[in-house]
């Protein structure tokens, strides 16, 4: 039986009925459209409790043909406008041939089916068409006879080449590919040469541009201040899947659950990753639970969209309007991804957010080795050493001691002794009682004598005894052994914007110095760069310096008489940080207690230099050499070794100084290789989180006499009841070799990328809305030869690509317009405009930059300036930092994708945000598109580039010259006509620029690569120009 | 199953609820006219749209970021004065949620405007001392008080003002009124996006491009950002060397290659590039000449203030939105940064106030005396308001306020929007909405009628389903609709 094909929205094919008429095809897409709003799926929206989307419903409304007895074919018909259905005020009426297809279909009582696409494919042999062998071409032709229409010849062996190599690999042929292609008379030549490109290892990286749309792939987490987050090795196991041929099957379930596979290896869990490059929320205020929610449900409709091709999250807040699922199967979807380790806020957090993959790329893998192997040997070494520090520091004598110019140190404003008394003395010798003293004070036996031990509820106060401001400088020095965080000295007044200034010890051994007018935007903040600087239950001799300079630049930490590389996390202060708070020791309020032992703190109003901390530091240390070691308890010989070895001079103290600082550097080295690599995962709780169903699918509403648990949607079936309902279990059930779905969606995603639109136009919706396919029986075919295949994509690629039909011209006729301007009957070849990757990389590729380095992190090439900050105002992750050498010209696909600001380059021509799931791009045609091709510096210096191409391969002649460069960007040799354009195009902007010698250099001069010096400017100048417009033509950025 | 009889009577209780809730008609129409576009590229499109006689033909919208706060503006609170200090009352809080930045306060104190409230106009409109520009304006404007939103930070709110959804994915406002009512310049795009930055708070909140973004409809619709440096649109500006008559030979060649392509191969496609190319150089010049403000007379400069002669200040972006304007571009979008006063409110509101009072009552008046005010719709207003009670210290010369998402105020004028009036009112805490509530929804379902759009026709397919601005929601407030 013939099928009569219905296209609602351009009526392309929906002659007279003069077939049977199909339900599914034909009259549910009117039911759906026309009805289903009222007389749907969705319960609550249900009208005269008739539902039109079941087979009961349509035997009761249609009487099973009987037209006397229809209901609602009596409506249909009715001139009252209380009767007649849709009803006057629905906004779209049934058409004649809309009425006429349901009284015909009535009048044949074709029975009822089920959507297409929710039943099982069913392979249907191609039509015999004599002549003709491929079975793809015979549905072809068979369905273009019927329409009255003959396939195009085939395209030139030059258009063939650059349209395989764009479809498979994204990148322009060679002049010298395209020449042996097209002498390559054998008739092998043209399954070599898609065998060849298909172990291109760049087609991997091409393939998966279209996965990372679907996958909402970015490099930052989305909301907000957008922070960076490092999801490469995820993409780079796309491209290994791509290039490996994994079995389309395994690619699924590994990205779904290779989490929950026996003993899943590095690159399974990796894989997960699928689900977890959603956005994640760090604005501070929001609410866990509410996110929490969103993260799930965009996992719930990525998923459905990419391989089931529905929109399930329109059943979110009620059930689905056309297709057959209610809320309540919704959230049992939605329950199989409701169980991971995750939270839905991660407060300011940067970088990846748990749960976490550590993973390392290959290039780093030696280093990780080195390092190790560094370590050990390092950590023998100071092992010999310590061994030999206690006698080494039994003998420490005041000659030993760093030696300077003085042995007297600069007078203090301020010096509180803490040697047993709590007096401090000022400038003038006077002393100060604390003003207030909270707690009290331990004393404890130290190598310095009696020392202060500070128990969190210890605060002493001196009032108003000193107050830098903001344009003074100043020196805090003290001898401190932390033990928890805490702030040490601080003048600040949290009830104002925390103005004043503090010095704080963070758990992990750094120091933070704040200086505040208004937190945080008049503020300036720095801590000492790397961890342990200031070691717990250590001794260390500290002295913070500031120069008045309200920078950060301004300030010195000095760890035991050593300046430590500091990092500013904010420098804009630029007001007064004078406040009345009182000046104080120790604090403790809650979160700023302070532990530990503090012994000499004084206070300068000057920035002391190196030799002045010594002398002070000296001056403890002379108090130390002063009390007999050998009446030392254990605590205190190993405090009087470590200060032995930080602040000795002999010999051995210094080796083992650099032996130590040697180990802390490889350790962070380490620590560092190690924690920058990581993937976003999948991992499950152990306790499951009950899902219930949302009400009006609000966060808030749980319902709690709804709970459910996961299953899939019950009209594709369920889960064997015999195992575990978990992400693992769903994914096998999606590969099945018989789902109605995952094989005709992903078969029409891969048409679409070939032909420009799928079989099924609306790729990103299989459901009762879909657009019912152009060739449903090759739709059908295509998915079950997949499955026959294996799911191998690349054997499915070839098939298609070796059919006629692909391989037609792509010239457009007055006949193709006026009866298939869209292209959907395949009577020509696609012909359409290149993807934003490949505009770009046929650039960089044909002007000879284009750097070929597969995966790694994401690259930022040349981007208009400010473009991040006039959004952002240095939020987020700070100024765009441009790529340096060859990470200006790699492919694409490596653009970093800041989601809040899609780089130009690409978003431009159509390429999403990547904040969402998209499987379908759009291809505009606009200007802001020219202004990228004619000013962008990436194509300014593509063109002077490949003008140099032109003079140094091109041969000796203009003439041959200008042909080498056409053939570049197009892939043909040009028509005598067109080579005639391009020479006195040339010839006029040669003498424009000989006349203009200053705006030749000029214009040679944009990009980092540097124009050669060995052509006159006015030549290479002019054949940029002509380079610029070979770049810009439509065939250059169009497969043919 | 229902008898015949029944099933008619409970279709007609439906007919109206249903014509409330779906409308496709339109959304067909559209994208077909949509595939059509290439071929009509080469002059303006016309609108897709259009319903009844428009109001308006365009809109200024001046975004206020972060939230500015309605107390210390436009919502007059005098008895809050007495209650400073004590904490607001559970009848009046009922529970409704706040962001975890102060949901964990151990009280939440009222905090008053230490700013002056006076009446104003005609109208007697309530305006505070930080705004006395506005204020001499307030005649010609027409304050919502009682809008309110469903998110309560930041990035969902934004979102959703601009987009009618909180998450992203959804076209905007401007990309809406673009697809649906085309261009009436042939020389500009039809939606103008200008970002400028306060002074209130450094660290403002930052913005998105989806906020301008086409969503799911084509990527022409989407906004173009008019930035205040050297090249206004993004790589307008031919490289250096080039010079525009270098540009334009360039583009006679590519002109004579594409046709001759064209020729070749048939794609109309092809002739669509061609024109966008001739688009592209034509704005070469109409960008420049519209952000040159070395023309206007010193009066008109002096009307918007200072500022005006900085480029990108809001100011300046105020006087490039009447130009704008002037050149039928249908959508001009400004947004201004630094409104989010957890802290330092009563300095950093000073200061937001002092960028943006003289600029937009500037906007207002030169529209007007030059007539465009008649069909020009300006819409001022943030995405939340903010919260009774203080966050942080209270003191009596500083406070902060936290967001609040159940009520705020914005202003309209012009393009058939009742001048002078006030529509809604909330309570004594401006807490909970007293009258007239209205949402988002409603707010953009009145821009677009003031256009000339039903809210309901303005649709477009996508995964299957007539998507529109407004959602399911969305009533226009004809109170307010002169």
């Amino acid at each position: 039986m013939k099928r009569l094909f219905l296209c609602l929205t351009t009526a392309l094919w929906c002659a007279e009925p003069a077939f049977a008429v199909d339900f599914s095809r034909s009259i549910r897409p009117i039911l759906s459209d026309y009805c289903f709003q009222c007389h749907g799926p969705d319960e609550k929206e249900r009208a005269a409790d008739l539902r039109l989307d079941t087979e009961e419903g349509i035997q009761y409304a249609f009487a099973g043909g009987d037209f006397a007895d229809s209901e609602a074919w009596r409506r249909i018909q009715s001139d009252d406008p209380d009767e007649h259905m849709p009803p006057p005020e629905f906004p779209k009426k049934l058409s004649t041939g809309q009425k006429t297809l349901l009284e015909q279909w009535m009048k044949e009582k074709t029975p009822w089916a089920q959507h297409w696409a929710f039943e099982k494919p069913v392979r249907v042999e191609p039509a015999d068409v004599s002549g003709v062998e491929h079975p793809i071409d015979r549905f072809i032709i068979d369905r273009l006879r019927q329409e009255g229409l003959r396939p195009s010849p085939p395209a030139s062996r030059e258009t063939l080449i650059r349209r395989l190599k764009f479809d498979l690999l994204g990148l322009p042929p060679t002049v010298d590919e395209t020449a042996a292609f097209v002498a390559d008379e054998s008739p092998e030549a043209y399954e070599q040469l898609i065998d060849r490109l298909l172990e291109s290892p760049h087609y991997g990286e091409h393939m998966a541009v279209e996965w990372l749309d679907g996958a909402r792939y970015a490099d930052t987490n989305g909301y907000q201040n957008d922070f960076k987050r490092s999801m490469w090795p995820w993409r780079d196991w796309v491209i290994t899947a791509f290039n490996d041929n994994m079995p389309f099957d395994q690619f699924v379930v590994e990205q779904l659950a290779g989490d929950l596979l026996p003993n899943p290896s590095l690159e399974q869990r990796i894989a997960t990753g699928f689900n977890r490059n959603h956005r994640t929320v760090t604005e501070a205020g929001s609410i866990q639970q509410e996110w929490l929610v969103e993260n799930v449900i965009d996992r719930v409709e990525t998923t459905a969209t990419v391989f089931l091709g529905l929109t399930m999250g329109c059943a979110r807040c009620h059930d689905h309007k056309y297709d057959p699922i209610s809320q309540r199967e919704f959230y049992q979807f939605f329950s199989f991804f409701h169980n991971v380790k995750e939270q839905g806020v991660y407060q300011e957090q940067r970088g990846n957010v748990a749960p976490l993959q550590p993973v390392l790329p290959d290039q780093d893998l030696r280093r990780l080795n080195d390092l190790r192997d560094r370590r050990a040997e390092l950590e023998a070494k100071n092992k010999t050493l310590t061994a030999e520090l206690p006698k080494m520091a039994a003998e420490w004598s005041a000659a030993d001691l760093a030696t300077t110019s003085t042995d007297k140190g600069i007078a203090s404003q301020f010096r509180l002794n803490l040697a047993g008394g709590l007096n401090a003395t000022l400038r003038d010798g006077a002393k100060k009682q604390p003003e207030k003293s909270a707690g009290d004070i331990g004393w404890v036996d130290s190598v310095f004598g009696k020392a202060a031990k500070f128990s969190g509820l210890h605060e002493l106060s001196y009032g108003q005894a000193i107050g830098p401001d903001s344009d003074e400088p100043f020196t805090f020095t003290f001898w401190i052994k932390p033990d928890k965080m805490g702030s040490i000295v601080d003048k600040i007044d949290l009830e104002l914007h925390s103005r004043g200034f503090d010095i704080y010890w963070q758990r992990d051994g750094r120091i933070e110095v704040h200086m505040i007018h208004s937190w945080p935007a008049d503020a300036l903040k720095v801590s000492t760069a790397e961890v342990n600087a200031v070691p717990k239950g250590q001794w260390s001799h500290l002295a913070i310096s500031y120069d008045g300079s309200k920078k950060a630049a301004g300030c010195t930490i000095r760890v035991n008489g050593k300046s430590v590389p500091l990092k500013a996390e904010a420098d804009q202060l630029k007001s007064s940080i004078a406040v009345h708070t009182p000046l104080r020791i120790g604090v403790k309020s809650r979160d700023r207690m302070f532990f530990g032992e503090l012994s000499d703190l004084r206070y300068f109003d000057q920035a002391l230099a190196d030799e002045a901390v010594t002398t002070i530091a000296n001056e403890g240390l002379t108090r130390v050499l002063s009390l007999a070691p050998e009446s030392f308890s254990e605590q205190l010989t190993k405090d009087h070794e470590s200060l032995y070895a930080n602040f000795a001079q002999s010999d051995f103290s210094q080796q083992l100084r650099e032996s130590r600082a040697s180990l802390r550097k490889v350790r962070q080295d380490l620590s560092k290789l190690e924690a920058a690599q990581t993937v976003m995962v999948m991992e499950e709780l152990s306790e499951p989180r009950q899902t219930y169903v949302l009400k009006r699918g609000e966060y808030d509403k749980p319902d709690k006499t709804q709970p459910v648990s996961a299953e899939v949607p019950s009209f594709l079936g369920s889960l064997p009841s015999a195992a575990k309902k978990d992400r693992l279990a769903l994914a096998n059930w999606l590969t099945a070799d018989d789902h109605p779905l995952t094989a005709r969606v992903r078969v029409n995603r891969l048409w679409q990328m070939l032909f420009g639109v799928g079989l099924v136009k609306t790729s990103e919706n299989f459901g009762v809305q879909a657009e019912a396919p152009s060739h449903p029986e090759l739709l059908d075919w295509l998915a079950t030869e997949f499955v026959r295949l294996n799911w191998d994509t690349k054997a499915l690629l070839k098939l298609i690509v070796t059919s006629e039909t692909y391989r037609q011209s792509s010239v457009v006729t007055a006949e193709h317009l006026a009866k298939d301007a869209g292209n959907r009957l395949l009577a020509r070849g696609p012909r359409f405009r290149l993807s934003a990757e490949s505009i770009r990389d046929n650039a960089l590729a044909v002007s000879g930059l284009l750097t070929k380095k597969i995966g790694g992190p994401s690259i930022k090439p040349y981007q208009p300036a400010k473009l991040w900050d006039e959004l952002a105002g240095g939020a987020g992750e700070g100024p765009y930092e441009q790529s340096k050498g060859d990470d200006l010209y790699r492919r694409s696909l490596y653009i970093y994708r800041k989601r809040t600001v899609p780089h130009p380059a690409t978003s431009t021509f159509d390429a999403p945000s990547f904040e969402i799931c998209q499987v379908a791009r759009a291809r505009t045609n606009t200007p802001l598109q020219a202004l990228a091709l004619m000013n962008d510096v990436t194509y300014v210096e593509s063109a002077r580039r490949l003008a140099e191409r032109m003079l140094n391969e091109g041969g000796d002649t203009d003439e041959d010259r200008l042909q080498y460069g056409f053939q570049l960007v197009t892939g043909r040799e040009p028509t005598a006509k067109e080579i005639e354009t391009l020479q006195s195009s040339r010839d006029r902007k040669e003498q424009l620029f000989a006349n203009n010698l200053e705006a030749a250099k000029q214009f040679l001069g944009h990009g980092e690569s540097k124009a050669a010096a060995d052509v006159p400017p006015e030549q290479l100048a002019a054949y940029s120009a002509v380079a610029s417009v070979l770049l810009n033509l439509d065939e250059t950025i169009t497969k043919e | 199953m229902n008898t015949p009889d029944t099933l008619a009577i409970t279709q007609r209780l439906n007919r109206r609820h249903f014509l409330a809730k779906t409308a496709t008609s339109l959304g067909a129409t559209a994208l077909h006219s949509l595939m059509q576009d290439g071929a009509t590229a080469q002059s303006p499109a016309q609108p897709r749209a259009l319903q009844f006689t428009p109001r308006a033909k365009r809109i200024i919208y001046l975004f206020q970021s972060g939230a500015p706060s309605q107390f210390e503006t436009f919502d007059y609170k005098p008895k809050l004065e007495q209650l400073t200090g004590e904490d607001l009352p559970d009848s009046i809080r009922q529970g409704q949620r706040l962001t975890t930045m102060t949901s964990g306060q151990s009280s939440f104190p009222i905090a008053h405007s230490i700013f002056k409230f006076a009446q104003h106009g005609n109208s007697g409109a309530w305006v505070s001392e930080l705004l006395p520009y506005t204020a001499g304006v307030a005649d010609d404007l027409c304050f919502i008080k009682s809008l309110k939103t469903d998110a309560i930070n930041h990035d969902p709110a934004i979102t959703f003002c601009q987009t009618g959804f909180q998450l992203a994915g959804r076209p905007s406002l401007g990309a809406w009124v673009a697809y649906g009512l085309g261009s009436l310049n042939r020389d500009l795009p039809s939606f103008i996006v200008m970002l400028s930055r306060g002074t209130g708070r450094a660290a403002g909140q930052p913005l998105y491009d989806r906020l301008w973004g086409s969503g799911f409809l084509p990527g022409k619709y989407q906004g173009v950002k008019l930035r205040s440096g050297a090249d206004p649109v993004l790589y307008l500006a031919n490289p250096a060397g080039c010079s525009t008559a270098l540009r334009r030979d360039m583009l006679d060649d590519l002109r004579a290659l594409n046709q001759e392509k064209y020729a070749a191969v048939g794609d109309p496609e092809i002739l669509t590039r061609v024109s966008q190319y001739e688009m592209a150089f034509r704005m070469q010049s109409s960008v420049p000449e519209l952000t040159d403000i070395s023309d206007e007379p010193k009066h008109i400069l002096d009307m918007y203030g200072p500022d005006v002669h900085k480029p990108g200040t809001y100011a300046r972006n105020c006087l490039l939105a009447r130009k704008l304007a002037e050149r039928d571009v249908r959508f001009i979008q400004l947004y201004h940064m630094g409104w989010d006063q957890h802290n330092a409110l009563p300095d950093h509101m000073s200061k937001q106030c002092k960028d943006t009072d003289q600029p937009s009552a500037a906007l207002v008046s030169d529209l007007k005396q030059r007539g465009l005010l008649e069909d020009t719709i300006i819409v001022w207003g943030g995405e939340f308001g903010r919260t009774v009670y203080c966050q942080g210290a209270l003191t009596s010369t500083d406070y902060g306020r936290d967001h609040h998402p159940r009520c705020f105020t914005i202003w309209l004028a012009g393009g058939g929007v009742k001048p002078g009036v006030t529509y809604g009112a909330t309570d004594d805490f401006s807490y909970n909405i007293a009258e007239s509530p209205t949402e988002i929804y409603d707010l953009n379902a009145t821009l677009l009628h003031l256009l000339g759009i039903e809210h309901t026709q303005l649709t477009y397919r996508f995964q299957g389903r007539d998507f529109r601005l407004t959602d399911v929601h969305g009533r226009v407030v004809s109170d307010i609709l002169a």
